[in-house]
């Protein structure tokens, strides 16, 4: 498999983006702990994604995507690396990441717009997930820069609920040339 | 063995080598306080519990060993919220212990109820929520471990009341492991390539100054400082933090750099040519405007707290290491700087220019401020520690006692806590009752937390208190008068009132009043022959004096402002 190419970055992610995956250990108020020092030394949060690691119960790994324009990434990460449950931090450039977000959106549908509707969901790669009489719900897991493609053509449409989970990101595995 | 939480809190703090505690009971720490009657440890009944934190950091930074305070929940944890911050501004080592309601009415919004650990998560290195009473040895030892070790700062541990009263069945980690620490690493391995670039670099200087922070003292450095020192003949300056790390009385001694830093430190870190930062993190106070400090410095910069690196100043080495590591590693290498004799005379020109200066006082008064700091430390014996408020009287303290040594200076640098001085100076000779201990105060700080003297004279802890008594909050005076055209807002306090004589009386110490020169010297000796109760003596000070040299905030170091007759003005 050909590794995707770099998408770049979008209208709604800040152009001096990093990620950083940081392993945390799985303890009550560790999120706000992460939290607390981005707002008290001024750095920019742009999404933020935690869930257990692993499938280990003791490690969870938060994944935040800063803006590095807020501070430099050195202070971002040094300042972060002293919380105590802070066990390890992998600073992701935008090209060496896999980034991934997942995004819902539920629209209202009517029988003059129900087929542009499916429409814009099947040439954007969305899968229906959830239908009633009067309402589509639209699933997209695909790259940030898909997902923000999508958000832009459901602007067309009245009575959108829209919501996307921040994104997740790993490292981008190294191309070997005889596998 | 079974126990209960609160021995078996108590019995941790014995294990740790804790021998005294500041504290004030209160609900919610109620079990705690049954032990203590069984312990060892002493306990220190403080009046208020930011007293207790102070003391706390006095202790700490007159012996090097960790402060331990304990109070109550609520109002009790948010009283010494002040102390929590300032030792996380000054990175002194020091636990807290906090009671806390019953696990099951935590988020209730219980009777003296508050969500400390929450309120002081940005203002410790580490604090502790205590889950079960089995948990307690560990947490205590990590909570000594962290505040000691890499950095060294605050660690608070909370302490719900059902757990202290709950059993656990004894036991202490034997190791780091056991701590289950996964995310602290405090040792870092000597970057070689780092080490030696600096000494390159140093090799290269012909202007350089060893700009010397707390983190030397922390760092236990001062014997390594003084040895490479010598050798290279490099200037020192040492920060309001680092007073102590190496001796005043030595010829390479320039002072203290910054806002009120002597001139010719100020001076020498502005036209060197490469400052070699052992344990300083450029504070505003020593920079002044940024974008002119040192403009022609390449730094070397030494931490042991990488986010310290290119946080303010851009550095051409770093070095994430103890202090001492450092200068040894510079020592075995035999780093040296070009010939500084050239430097050197132009260094000597400035200190012989602008010495730090004020004009004798009148022989019937008022008293100089400065002239009362020095007839204190002349009458002094070696090695009497000296603790400060914040404001005029710590700058002219800083200034004009000649520290010779480690742990003689406690005071309150990056937080500016006002009120600081009489509990740290009561922590520094419960921890060094051998020393004398003064309190060097301004009587707008004395008002903050003179309580505390209750408390010295109760437990038998005679310091004695120098009130630099101008009747305005001197410093925030200084600044009206300067940048304020004379408009005085609010800083008027009134030498009467209180009447500190009376006050320091009924609070069990002996009382003294100093108007003039006679008077002082008077005072003085008296209070040195009082060695069994507290001392305060109210000096009566010049409310027009200010603190010389000085620079204004936002302004160059190259700007700095002399005395005003060193400048050829009237005063």
């Amino acid at each position: 498999m050909t590794p995707e190419p770099f998408l770049g970055t979008t209208d709604a992610t800040p152009v001096r983006h990093h990620i950083l995956s940081v392993l945390v250990e799985n303890k009550a108020g560790v999120l706000a702990r992460i939290a607390g020092l981005f707002a008290r030394r001024g750095f920019n949060i742009y999404s933020l994604a935690v869930a257990p690691a692993e499938g280990n119960a003791r490690f969870s790994r938060v994944t935040i995507v800063v803006d590095a324009a807020s501070a430099p990434l050195e202070q971002i990460v040094g300042q972060l690396d002293k919380l105590v449950n802070v066990v390890a931090i992998t600073d992701l450039a935008p090209r060496d990441a896999i980034e991934r977000e997942l995004l819902l959106a539920t629209l209202s549908v009517d029988d003059d717009n129900r087929g542009a509707v499916l429409d814009v969901a099947a040439n954007n790669g969305a899968s229906i997930v959830d239908v009633n009489g009067a309402s589509v719900t639209v699933m997209l897991a695909g790259t940030p820069g898909a997902c923000d493609v999508l958000e832009k053509a459901l602007e067309s449409f009245a009575d959108v609920e829209l919501q996307r989970t921040g994104r997740v990101a790993l490292p981008r595995l190294v191309q070997t040339a005889n596998v | 063995m079974q126990l209960t939480g609160a021995q078996a809190l108590i019995k941790s703090l014995e294990h740790e080598g804790v021998d005294t505690i500041f504290g004030l009971p209160g609900g919610a720490i109620l079990p705690v306080y049954d032990p203590i009657i069984d312990s060892s440890i002493r306990h220190i009944l403080v009046r208020h519990e930011q007293g207790a934190g102070h003391m706390a950091e006095g202790y700490a930074l007159a012996t090097g060993r960790p402060g331990v305070a304990m109070v109550t929940s609520g109002p009790g944890a948010t009283n010494i919220v002040t102390p929590i911050g300032n030792a996380h501004m000054d990175s002194t080592p020091l636990i807290v212990i906090t009671g806390q309601v019953a696990t099951a009415a935590i988020g209730s919004d219980a009777f003296q109820e508050c969500d400390i650990t929450g309120i002081t998560m940005g203002i410790t290195k580490h604090n502790f929520l205590i889950q079960s009473a089995h948990e307690i040895p560990r947490v205590v030892a990590s909570a000594f471990y962290l505040a000691t070790t890499g950095r060294p700062g605050p660690v608070l541990i909370d302490l719900p009341k059902d757990i202290s009263q709950s059993t656990m069945e004894w036991w202490y980690p034997e190791t780091i492991e056991e701590l289950d620490l996964p995310g602290y690493h405090p040792e870092v391995a000597l970057n070689d390539d780092a080490v030696a670039r600096a000494i390159e670099l140093i090799g290269l200087s012909e202007r350089p100054v060893l700009y010397v922070g707390g983190g030397t003292l922390k760092s236990r450095a001062h014997e390594e400082l003084l040895t490479f020192a010598e050798r290279t003949k490099i200037p020192v300056v040492t920060t309001l933090m680092a007073r102590g790390a190496f001796p005043d009385s030595h010829e390479q001694n320039l002072g203290m750099p910054g806002m009120h830093g002597v001139y010719s430190a100020v001076t020498a870190l502005q036209k060197s040519d490469l400052l070699i930062a052992l344990g300083a993190r450029f504070d505003d106070r020593v920079t002044g405007q940024l974008s002119s400090f040192a403009a022609g410095a390449k730094i070397i910069h030494v931490d042991i707290d990488r986010a310290e690196f290119n946080k303010v100043r851009r550095a051409d080495v770093t070095l994430q290491t103890n202090v001492a590591v450092a200068l040894r590693a510079f020592e075995a290498a035999q780093a040296t700087p070009q010939n500084l004799d050239v430097w050197w005379k132009e260094i000597r020109t400035w200190q012989e220019r602008y010495p730090l200066f004020y004009e004798e006082p009148e022989a019937d008064g008022p008293l100089r401020p400065q002239y009362v700091v020095e007839a204190i430390a002349k009458a002094a014996p070696a090695g009497t520690i000296v603790a400060a408020g914040v404001g005029q009287h710590q700058m002219w303290a800083s200034q004009y006692w000649p520290f010779e040594e480690p742990g003689t200076w406690v005071n309150s640098g990056g937080a500016g806590t006002m009120g600081f001085g009489v509990p740290a100076a009561i922590g520094a000779k419960v921890g060094r009752p051998d020393r004398t201990v003064w309190c060097i105060d301004g009587d707008g700080c004395f008002q903050m937390t003179a309580q505390e003297l209750v408390t010295a004279r109760a437990e038998g802890i005679p310091i004695k208190v120098a009130i630099l008594n101008n009747a305005y909050l001197g410093m925030v005076r200084q600044w009206q008068e300067m940048f304020y055209d004379e408009r005085y807002s609010e800083v008027y306090l009134s030498a009467d009132l209180p009447d500190y004589v009376m006050w320091a009386e009924a609070m069990g110490c002996v009382g003294l009043r100093a108007h003039n020169v006679k008077e002082m010297h008077e005072a003085i000796a008296k209070a040195n022959s009082i060695n069994d109760v507290p001392v305060v003596i109210d000096f009566r000070t010049d409310s027009a004096e200010k603190v010389y040299p000085m620079v204004a905030t936002g302004t160059s170091n190259d700007d700095i402002m002399v005395h005003p007759i060193q400048r050829g003005e009237a005063r």
